[in-house]
């Protein structure tokens, strides 16, 4: 199935369900009214406590610096040696 | 249709590096691909869009040194974009495996080898680079950076559902036939390009398997 199908398909059953409550009024009408709005501060909250989890849980990895300018010293020694040019720019 | 032949026998890698003012990275780059691919027939495809800093004359040298049976230079005449680079890159290639990688050392070749090795492993027609899974990671990124990767990476997430954890890193091995497929099925540029194509490999249902690898670019 098609990505957009699933999420428009998504969309219209929770729809459906809202429409469903608002009929049955077993939840007070006000209330369901609100409950779209509800739902999206609720992904939005969602996203931003993704966002902030990840960003706590980032993955760094400062001993690449080091390895890396070893990899570079070793690297120009080598070419040097057999004439290619390794001046910095 | 994904291949059948059995995996590693007479694979052959080829390595795009797109190059613009790259006269130092490219000869490390070229120095470290052959220190970590020692039993591996590759070839590394520069294609240089009219560098003015001599780029080109250092590639030349590196030919010199390590033959330019596995070096290939395919210069472009100025500066053309870096979709265009990949395209013009991939027909010149002739492996059967395509890796496409930055000059400047973001995508450190010693990951390679893992990335091989997971392709061989799985049979799988995309290997993605993943920064975000634990092994991985990154250095020198300031907060603002983090915080931007980090909402593209929710965002499409929760719309996209794309089954791979980091969407924005471009460190990928391709099966060659995959690659061209993408490369004529995406319609943006840029930054998003990468995005579009691992997202349009997971539609069309390609076995996509992830490596970890950590960033670091040299000079930042």
């Amino acid at each position: 199935m098609k990505h957009i199908v699933k999420i428009i398909t998504f969309l219209v059953a929770i729809s459906a369900m809202w429409i469903g409550l608002l009929e049955m009024s077993v939840v007070p009408r006000s209330q369901t009214w609100l409950l779209p709005i509800y739902f999206i501060v609720s992904l939005g909250c969602y996203g931003l406590l993704m966002v902030g989890i990840g960003l706590m849980q980032f993955p760094t990895c400062p001993q690449e610096a080091v390895l890396l300018q070893q990899d570079v010293v070793e690297a120009k020694d080598f070419l040097k040696q057999r004439g290619v040019d390794v001046g910095s720019e | 249709m994904e291949g059948v032949q059995p995996e590693g026998v007479g694979d052959k890698y080829s390595l795009i590096v797109p190059t613009y003012n790259e006269r130092l990275n490219i000869a490390l780059l070229v120095y470290l691909v052959f220190k970590h691919l020692r039993d591996v027939d590759f070839e590394i495809i520069i294609v240089d869009d009219g560098s003015p800093d001599g780029t080109q004359d250092v590639v030349k040298q590196l030919q010199q040194v390590y033959g330019d049976d596995r070096i290939l230079l395919r210069a472009r005449p100025r500066k053309l974009g870096l979709g265009t680079a990949y395209a013009h890159g991939l027909k010149h290639a002739s492996g059967n495996f395509v890796v496409i990688m930055d000059a400047d050392l973001s995508h450190h070749p010693k990951y390679l080898p893992s990335f091989i090795k997971k392709q061989q492993e799985t049979g799988a027609s995309i290997v993605t680079g993943t920064r975000y899974v634990k092994g991985g990671g990154v250095h020198g990124w300031t907060l603002m950076r983090k915080l931007t990767s980090r909402g593209a990476n929710v965002l499409a997430q929760t719309f996209l559902w794309p089954g791979v954890s980091d969407l924005t890193g471009s460190f990928r091995l391709y099966r060659k036939s995959v690659l061209e497929d993408l490369i004529s099925s995406c319609v943006s540029k840029g930054y998003v390009f990468q995005m579009e194509m691992i997202v349009r490999a997971s539609r069309k249902g390609y076995h996509i398997e992830e490596s970890i690898w950590k960033f670091k670019a040299w000079g930042i």
